[in-house]
């Protein structure tokens, strides 16, 4: 199957800080990736990349056909394909639950308010929060407000999704309720890149992990990889970790 | 003065009013700093009646313009007075009462701005109410109340350009002397906004720099 | 001090205070609105412009924060008429209030602007929401409403500040009141009464803004916090 996504030897600069050097791999399509690695692993950056919110100096990134690396790039076409959800939600806290969903839908989409208000409140039911639609963030638990952000970003229909430490600001309590989305999504065949600090769940629930190290995929192989790394830094991470 | 263009003669005029200017300003800010404090304590008090009286009198004063206040005061004075007293009395007790009324609202949230805990630690320690007030809270309040109190300086010297409606001469009412007797009112009033921007500009840079500089203390 | 009030002496003046009321309300207004779409399209410049216009829209503020509004007053009404247009004196006040309250409302909104956070932006950005949409929709509204409390303050004291164009007898309350003083010639009483209608304003005014805060801003509404 054609990967969906696919980064060659990219390279990524803050000023003379090197954050990403040579970072190669790909994800086919209906595959769920875990990223995992140390702060400062460049892990989240190389999903910020992904989605074009940081610029490359380097290698190619390919998204759903769109290049990310091209100057004359599409950013609105390609977020239409890109779905993402941030570890702060970053809900709208002047919208309504409902009105944070169809935004973008009535906005970029152009959908009538109806059929956006149908489209809200499908995506609600499906990471379970179908009776908040009038609720504002500010109303709602961290749990609660995150599972809105990712019925956000499925009410565009993405092609893929994009997790960046989505639980990272949770505590473990509310952290079950947004792992449970996911793993539903990921059971659904949504494609997912997830940068995480849950190994069991990415033990469970990936079909594929990258341990980033230093800028660079240092290790990669499928969940069990976890379980007897072949790296020494992987292997303390791991025991740290867990 | 006679008809004739803009002068250098003119320019002293105006400079020598710009002082009358800052006069009345200093005047308004003494009066008013003095006052606005007491109110501000009173805004703050634990009597029900002193903090009510307060409130009403900053709802009055920044209720009604500043403008109707010393037209009020001009003519309350010439009334009950006499109508010999001169106009700075009026337009001196005028600002002081506006600049009052305002500074004591800056610094009432000045002071409320200090954290509740360090109300509280002052207590635990035994300290009096004047005592936390004197020795805790109103240090780290005036450092709070520093830059908008900076500010409000500079709506003070605008301000005072009221004072040429009673006949006080300061720098506008002196720019509308001038004005009235060479009648070129576009170059006199652009050369007294000149003067009036290069008293406040200063004000301005140096309040926002005081802010800057407590922010970054903060954080 | 045996001075006796009579307060009666102004009753055959109600409709001039009336027409003065509804001249103040109508300059202060149109200042208000024209002066807010002005103030807010600054400061979006300011905050998003190229460096020219930023030194521009910066040199607006600074000089119209730094004079006083009675010389802005003044050089706006002979100003105009050395470009050689007639206008009423009260244009003249209106434009002279909206150029003014146009450089306190860019301050203020965009300190509301600088209070959304780059990520809100980002996620917006990431919905593929273009840049007018995003400014729209998640910058300058959540702004607004924050700073909804400070604009009202600023609006009120505009009301209060549009009594000094009656010094280029531009027709309004003061005006009115300064008129009537000459004929009775009971000025105390005129200033106090004067003055209380502006203290009515204030209220009036403020409650407006807080009812027009009401029915914008839903949230405010329904949660009674601020955003």
């Amino acid at each position: 199957m054609s990967p969906i996504v696919k980064l060659t030897d990219v390279h990524k600069y803050f000023g003379t800080y090197k954050v990403l050097e040579g970072v190669t791999f790909e994800v086919p399509r209906g595959g769920v990736a875990a990223i995992i690695g140390q702060s400062g692993s460049g892990k989240s950056t190389a999903l910020r990349c992904i989605n074009a919110l940081e610029a490359i100096q380097g290698g190619t990134i390919d998204v759903c056909g769109h290049a990310i690396q091209d100057p004359e790039l599409n950013r609105r076409a390609l977020r239409c394909d890109v779905g993402m959800v941030f570890q702060s939600y970053n809900l709208f806290p002047h919208l309504t639950v409902e009105q944070n969903i169809m935004l973008a839908p009535t906005c970029v989409k152009l959908m009538r308010k109806p059929q956006a208000r149908d489209l809200a409140h499908q995506v609600l039911a499906q990471v379970g929060l179908a009776e908040k639609a009038e609720h504002y963030p500010e109303q709602l638990s961290g749990g609660q407000q995150q599972r809105v952000a990712i019925a956000r970003s499925l009410a565009m229909k993405p092609k893929l999704m994009l997790f960046d430490e989505v639980t990272s600001a949770l505590d473990p309590q509310l952290t079950g309720e947004v792992l449970k989305v996911m793993e539903e999504l990921a059971r659904g065949g949504m494609t997912m890149i997830l940068v995480t600090h849950e190994m069991a769940f990415a033990r469970k629930v990936a079909s594929q992990v990258i341990y980033m190290h230093k800028g660079t995929v240092w290790e990669t192989g499928s969940g069990t990889m976890l379980d007897s790394p072949r790296t020494a830094e992987l292997r303390s991470f791991v025991n740290n970790g867990l | 003065m006679t008809t004739s263009a803009f002068s250098i003669v003119h320019f002293e005029f105006l400079c020598w009013a710009a002082l009358w200017t800052i006069g009345l300003s200093a005047i308004a800010l003494v009066g008013g700093s003095l006052l606005g404090f007491v109110i501000a304590l009173a805004r703050i008090s634990s009597n029900k009646s002193l903090r009510w009286a307060s409130s009403l009198y900053i709802q009055l004063v920044q209720g009604t313009p500043l403008l109707v206040l010393l037209f009020l005061l001009y003519y309350g004075i010439a009334v009950f007075v006499g109508p010999t007293i001169p106009s700075i009395v009026a337009a001196g007790a005028g600002l002081t009462i506006y600049a009052s009324g305002f500074l004591a609202e800056i610094w009432r949230g000045c002071i409320e701005a200090v954290p509740k805990s360090q109300w509280e630690a002052a207590e635990c320690l035994a300290l009096r109410r004047s005592q936390r007030m004197v020795h805790v809270i109103l240090p780290q309040a005036l450092r709070i109340a520093t830059p908008p109190t900076v500010g409000f300086v500079v709506q003070v010297v605008k301000n005072t350009s009221l004072a040429s409606v009673i006949g006080f001469i300061e720098l506008a009412q002196a720019g509308k002397l001038i004005n009235n007797s060479i009648f070129e009112p576009f170059t006199v009033f652009v050369v007294v906004a000149a003067i009036y921007f290069g008293i406040c500009f200063p004000l301005s840079a140096w309040s926002r720099t005081l802010e800057r500089t407590l922010n970054v203390a903060d954080r | 001090m045996s001075y006796r009030f009579d307060f009666l002496a102004l009753l055959p003046y109600w409709r001039e205070f009336l027409w003065g009321v509804l001249l103040t309300l109508q300059i202060s207004a149109t200042a208000t609105v024209s002066g807010f779409i002005i103030g807010t399209i600054c400061a979006i410049a300011r905050a998003d412009g190229s460096p020219f216009i930023k030194r521009l829209v910066a040199t607006y503020v600074e000089v119209i924060r730094n004079t006083p509004l009675l010389v802005q007053v003044f050089i706006a009404y002979f100003g105009i008429a050395t470009l050689g247009v007639h206008v009423s004196a009260n244009v003249a006040a209106s434009i002279a209030l909206t150029v003014n309250v146009g450089a306190y409302t860019c301050e203020i909104v965009r300190a509301g602007l600088q209070s959304i956070h780059r990520s809100q932006m980002e996620a917006a950005e990431c919905l593929a929401l273009s840049r007018t949409q995003i400014y729209w929709h998640v910058v300058i509204r959540p702004a607004i409403e924050r700073v909804y409390p400070s604009l009202t303050s600023q609006y009120v004291l505009l009301m209060l500040a549009s009594s000094i164009t009656s010094q280029i007898s531009a027709a309004e309350l003061t005006a009115a009141a300064n008129r009537i003083q000459s004929v009775t010639f009971r000025s105390f009483e005129t200033y106090i009464a004067v003055g209380f209608i502006y203290l009515v304003l204030s209220f009036v005014v403020r409650a407006a803004f807080a009812l027009f805060g009401q029915t914008v801003f839903t949230r405010r509404r329904k949660l009674g916090t601020a955003l």
